[in-house]
């Protein structure tokens, strides 16, 4: 089986390196064939290894492939963990990039047009893009199917990387290159807290493999540290909020999620592959993977729901303003994401994995509509500019309908089955600031909802405001960009089925939950049922709430459009805060930004000029210089001279030994 | 006073007094006749050590060549003696006061107690010093002795590389070039019609 | 008997010469040159007196070297002066400061 781990994780590899390579020899059709068979294989075998796994009980592999290194009597090695959780995570990422992988083929197909006519890279750009995107198939692959934190870790930076050049893909857009900076230095913030965890753990249990680490729990339970002397503290705690502060820089939490709206400077279906479905998730993934870690820590948990729910209703909350129709399915990321988090702090792991796959499909169905929006729309992105493409585009209208049901939490949908049970175990959960989260996420709901189908009903219903000549180039696109979509579609119908075994049954076997946290198995005993959980559904209050969301979003934008400018004159400053984001990237600028570069300034002429280069470098040379120009007269170049002090100081030596 | 006694104080008399000559007489060609006078008397001093060997290396070799040298290059060069001397006259209290201090102390120091060893020496071995010598120098100093060899060599190469020089004006053969010639260096066939036939 | 300490005594004075000679001949290089052969005397005679006094051949062997190095010294320094004179037309230390800092 090992070999079967290996193509898989290798497989988008060759392909990335191929069309990267070799872009200029193989042409488009040569580049998205090479990739899209490395990820198609990748996918193909990763369902087989679905299946064999979870149908026919084949037991969970963990073993290592290749020693990377040793040192110091420790050995790193690459290896594979494969079990329920990563062939999960496997066949989510895989089929979410094969999706993406199809569609960029109908997406950027017209690409060159938007570069300058004079630009090096303008040729190949369609080939790099290709090969980006199977880089990050495969550093995804390998942060979900490792068995130990390095790996993950290199994961984790290869992600970041991929993403860090995807963002910045029009190189000669200046907001696109400040934008990919901003999410590499975010990140990097985030991965100094989560490198600091993954010591803090090697350097108490001596290794860094998931089941070595696993089964010192008990140690690690009661281990303290002193970061500060005099202040015990525990050591899981420390070690599950530090690596929660690197999956908070990956997966986007507050306050290190501003990377993330900006990240749509990037192509279209690089917003849906990485900044939607999987690589944000990695955080989560993460998270999950690290439960018997997290389980011994209510602090940390406590500070994941806290953050995590902050996240869903406020970032949400922005998604609202937004005119960008990327920028509002990112501010939508950014509060799915909240949700997420907040089951996690909830001990709901299983529940936050269910919402991270129906969430991966719907979200990236979104995010393919919004991109065959933009393709029909000649690549403009402002929802005020457009309305009515309902007609125009039949299939793009109807699976993004389906996305938006889905997010907002449509009983039926997939997305109501994993959002209703993340609402419901926090509700549970006994957490401290559980009650708050609860109230925060429902909230969220209606927030939720307003957002998505003020979206929806800007772009699709509505008078047409595109001018002239857009609109008489709508068209939908080709059989590449609806194929995934459709697909996508289906997936997410089809996500909410499995439900049941996924929270209830024991798919996750290597979740660990601490028996008073297990708010799933509480959840279990209210549960009767997936049409009982439906019905449930349309009594509970989410679902009136979303449907508040969804009459207002319509009330404002169709029915009575002029609202909008009353509430804008009546509450401005309200909007002006929420377009600032809360004022995150204004403080981050000022404060941050503003503060390194003084910091630099000060070190670069206090530090650098004055005192390096003044003072010790052209210092010394100039002491040299000084000293060296006091004692030149003693050498006159005589000869006697120097005889004379040799003999002086013979004479001196000699008294000194007769005085003595 | 014994007879080594005396030979011992005539020599270093002689020895001390040619070496204060030496370095006070004008004429350079005299200071170094003094020295080698100096070196005479300090090999008849060796000789009282039973150092025959040394002594007479140091008359044959040392007088015979290297002070012969000096003597060459001295006369050799065209030295303004005048000028040299500037400043000797000054500078003899200090050269005096020196010489004494550090004569004062050195004696201090060897007449110190450990300097005192008595006289007569032990029965030395009863081979010839020459002989002696030649049996460590040849045995267990033969690597130094092999270095000291190339160090003349090298000092041979040094002298004679330092002062070689090719003059412009000096007319010699150069028999290299004289056998490397070719014909037509020599001989230049010229055409030219015959005689006669113009008619 | 000669005590040791006569010989070594006899060796400092031609020693303190050699030095007085540098110091009052100190414009002419061959006269300098000539102190330092008187010097090397002086500590040749110091070896021989050692070598005999404490019965070992090994200081009449260094002795031996000694003239070696003092041959070749010589040579090689008289060399350098005919060379010097040949360029400078003359010997005089006060010429010679071409080492000056």
């Amino acid at each position: 089986m090992e070999t079967v781990y290996l193509i898989i994780a290798l497989a988008p590899l060759v392909g990335a390196i191929i069309a990267g390579l070799f872009g200029k020899k193989i042409g488009k059709t040569g580049a998205h064939t090479v990739t899209i068979l490395g990820v198609g294989l990748s996918f193909g075998l990763s369902v087989w290894v679905f299946v064999r796994l979870v149908f026919q009980g084949m037991p969970t592999y963990d073993g290592n492939v290749y020693t990377w290194m040793m040192a110091g009597g420790y050995s790193f090695h690459i290896g594979f963990l494969i079990d329920h959780l990563s062939a999960l995570m496997m066949l989510i990422v895989t089929f979410v990039s094969l999706m993406v992988h199809i569609y960029t083929i109908g997406y950027m197909a017209h690409d060159e047009e938007l570069w300058p006519s004079d630009s090096q890279v303008r040729s190949t750009a369609y080939q790099r893009f290709f090969s980006y995107i199977a880089l990050f198939t495969f550093s995804m692959l390998m942060l979900v199917m490792s068995n130990n934190l390095l790996q993950l870790f290199f994961g984790w930076e290869a992600v970041g990387l991929v993403s860090y050049l995807l963002i910045g893909f029009y190189m000669n857009k200046e907001s696109a290159i400040y934008a990919n900076l901003k999410a590499f230095i975010v990140n990097r913030v985030g991965d100094f807290g989560f490198l600091l965890g993954i010591a803090a753990l090697f350097a108490y249990t001596g290794s860094l493999n998931y089941e070595e680490i696993f089964s010192q729990t008990g140690k690690l339970a009661t281990a303290t540290v002193m970061l500060i002397p005099g202040q015990e503290w525990s050591l899981p705690s420390v070690v599950a909020i530090l690596l929660f502060i690197g999956a908070m820089g990956k997966s986007a939490q507050v306050p290190l999620h501003v990377w993330l709206p900006d990240s749509m400077e990037g192509p279209t279906p690089i917003s849906a592959l990485i900044h939607a479905a999987t690589m944000v998730t990695a955080g989560i993934f993460m998270v999950t993977r690290m439960s018997p870690i997290y389980e011994l820590s209510t602090t940390a948990l406590s500070l994941m729901l806290i953050i995590g729910s902050i996240g869903a209703f406020f970032m949400g909350l922005i998604g609202v303003v937004q005119n960008d129709i990327k920028r509002v399915i990112a501010f939508s990321t950014l509060s799915q994401l909240g949700y997420m988090t907040a089951a996690l702090g909830a001990s709901a792991y299983a529940a936050g994995m269910f919402h991270l796959m129906t969430h991966a499909f719907f979200k990236a169905l979104l995010f393919l509509a919004a991109g065959s929006v933009i393709m029909a729309m000649h690549h403009e992105q402002d929802i005020r500019k457009m309305g009515g493409l309902r007609k125009y585009m039949p299939i793009t209208y109807v699976t993004a309908l389906i996305g938006s049901l889905a997010l907002i939490g449509f009983p039926g949908t997939s997305g109501f089955f994993s959002k209703d049970s993340i609402i419901e175990a926090v509700e549970l959960s006994h957490i401290p600031g559980a009650h708050f989260a609860a109230a925060l996420l429902i909230l969220g709901v209606f927030v939720t909802a307003l957002y998505t189908f003020r979206l929806f009903f800007l772009v699709f219903h509505g008078r047409e405001r595109m001018d002239a000549h857009t609109r008489a180039h709508l068209h939908e696109p080709p059989w590449v960009v609806t194929l995934p979509l459709t697909l996508l579609a289906l997936a997410t119908i089809g996500a909410g089925g499995v439900m049941y075994p996924l929270l209830f049954g024991d798919f996750f076997r290597s979740i660990y939950v601490a028996p008073d946290h297990n708010v799933l198995a509480e959840l279990h005993h209210h549960f009767h049922g997936a049409l009982a959980f439906l019905i449930d559904g349309f009594l509970a209050p989410p679902f009136w709430l979303s449907m508040a969301g969804v009459l207002v979003a319509w009330d404002v934008t169709l029915y009575r459009s002029k609202l909008g400018i009353h509430v804008h004159s009546r509450l401005g400053w309200v909007r002006t805060i929420l377009q600032n984001g809360y004022g995150f990237d204004a403080f981050n600028d000022y404060v941050f930004a503003r503060g390194a570069r003084g910091l630099g300034r000060l070190l670069w002429k206090a530090g650098d000029a004055l005192l390096i280069d003044g003072l010790i470098v052209n210092g010394t040379a100039r002491v040299i210089g000084w000293t060296a120009d006091r004692l030149r007269w003693i050498q006159t170049g005589y000869v006697y001279h120097y005889s004379f002090a040799m003999i002086i100081g013979l004479l001196v030596l000699l008294s000194w030994y007769v005085l003595r | 006073m014994s007879y080594l006694q005396f030979v011992f104080y005539f020599f270093s008399a002689l020895t001390i007094l040619s070496a204060l000559g030496m370095i006070t007489v004008k004429n350079p060609v005299h200071a170094v006749l003094f020295l080698v006078f100096a070196f005479f008397n300090s090999a008849a001093l060796w000789i009282t050590l039973r150092a025959e060997f040394l002594g007479i290396v140091l008359v044959l070799v040392y007088v015979g060549a290297v002070m012969v040298l000096f003597l060459f290059v001295v006369m050799m060069l065209d030295i303004n003696i005048a000028k040299l001397r500037e400043g000797f006259v000054r500078f003899l209290p200090l050269g005096v006061i020196v010489a004494l201090a550090m004569v004062v102390e050195l004696g201090l120091i060897l007449g110190a107690k450990y300097f005192q060893l008595a006289g007569h020496p032990q029965n030395q071995s009863m081979l010839p010093n020459t002989e002696a010598l030649g049996n460590v120098l040849y045995t267990q100093y033969v690597y130094p002795f092999e270095i000291a060899a190339v160090v003349l060599l090298v000092a041979i190469i040094a002298a004679i590389a330092l002062t070689l020089r090719r003059r412009p004006d000096s007319k010699y053969t150069k028999p290299e070039q004289q056998i490397a010639i070719e014909r037509n260096q020599r001989v230049r066939i010229v055409k030219m019609s015959a005689e006669g036939k113009s008619k | 008997m000669i005590p040791l300490s006569h010989y070594l005594i006899v060796a400092a004075i031609l020693f303190s010469i050699a030095v007085a000679g540098i110091f009052i001949n100190r414009k002419n290089l061959i006269v300098l040159l000539m102190c330092i052969e008187l010097m090397l005397l002086a500590v040749n005679l110091n070896f021989i007196a050692f070598s005999w006094y404490l019965h070992d051949l090994a200081g009449q062997v260094f002795v031996f070297f000694i003239l070696t190095v003092a041959a070749a010294e010589a040579a090689i320094g008289l060399a350098i002066l005919v060379v010097l004179f040949r360029n400078r037309r003359s010997i005089n230390v006060i010429d010679l400061d071409d080492m000056k800092g």
